[in-house]
């Protein structure tokens, strides 16, 4: 089998907007024990108020569990050409415009800034803007993911 | 627990090292928390079947426990503003042992009109520099 490349078409396309996620006290904690975030901020509403949030926040990177909603959107598209098998995260960054908090009604707006072929694999960059659903700017996530070419 | 001020930060501060120790358990929990569910991360026949010496950690499960070291500095994990990395190699998970995560963390710049710092982030798996260009800007008070 040819493992075709990532179709550059598809390079500075704007998905639509994913549907709202609803970040919970319940995931924040679960996923904050899983990293072991072990700040309390993370679990307990008193210490998160007293601190000048709404509610509990997330960990630090609690926002790739919308990031890659946002990015399965592009990995499903036939027309991209993605074989997922063949996909390895390459980079990842957060920028946090506040913190994630328990009760946000989070969408996610996914933009393919750039794609571009090295050595035989794909590199993809992904941004997805994560607001409120009354567009306050949350966080923004920035993935690179590499999809390796045949024979590698 | 208090935030860290600014005026106590400076350039070339060390953080307290951190380790990691992350086991099949480990990974199957953060594969449940984040919806990760590729069984290269938990599944050690598939994970051969593709090339894989062994299960290997999620990406970002590394990038997410490494930044406790700059989360538990602060003072405030809501502090952390930016959080970025390159993934250079692979953390391989044998089903005995497991893996420890060397953390360590150096403060490379600071902003005093943001009042703003910059960590970087070296994390490492037995030889191998498993995160590259890991870097943490946090909000001081």
């Amino acid at each position: 089998m040819v493992t075709m490349a990532v179709n550059p078409a598809f390079a500075g396309r704007t998905f639509p907007p994913t549907a709202p996620y609803v970040v919970s006290a319940a995931k924040i904690r679960e996923f904050a024990e899983a990293v072991g975030a072990a700040d309390p901020v993370h679990v307990d509403p008193q210490v998160a108020r007293e601190r000048g949030y709404a509610d509990v926040i997330a960990p630090p990177t609690f926002a790739v569990l919308i990031a890659q909603l946002c990015d399965h959107q592009l990995i499903v598209d036939p027309d991209a050409g993605i074989d997922f098998s063949r996909v390895v995260h390459g980079e990842q960054k957060f920028v946090h415009h506040r913190p994630l908090t328990a009760g946000d009604v989070v969408v996610g707006t996914l933009t393919v800034d750039s794609i571009r072929q090295a050595g035989g694999h794909s590199m993809v960059v992904t941004r997805s803007e994560l607001t409120s659903a009354g567009g306050e700017p949350l966080t923004t996530a920035t993935s690179t993911i590499v999809v390796r070419g045949e024979g590698s | 627990m208090s935030v860290r001020r600014f005026a106590e930060v400076s350039v070339g501060e060390a953080l307290p090292a951190l380790t990691v120790h992350v086991d099949r358990a480990r990974l199957v929990q953060y594969a449940g928390a984040s919806l990760d569910r590729n069984r290269i991360h938990w599944d050690e026949r598939f994970a051969v079947s593709v090339g894989l010496p062994d299960v290997i950690a999620h990406g970002m499960f590394t990038m997410g426990s490494a930044i406790e070291i700059v989360s538990a500095w602060v003072g405030d994990a809501g502090r952390v503003v930016e959080y970025s990395t390159r993934f250079t190699k692979p953390v391989v998970v044998p089903y005995a042992e497991g893996a420890d995560l060397a953390v360590t963390g150096v403060v490379t710049a600071t902003d005093e009109t943001t009042r703003r710092a910059t960590v970087e982030l070296g994390v490492t798996c037995g030889p191998d520099k498993v995160l590259g260009r890991c870097l943490a800007v946090v909000q001081l008070d």
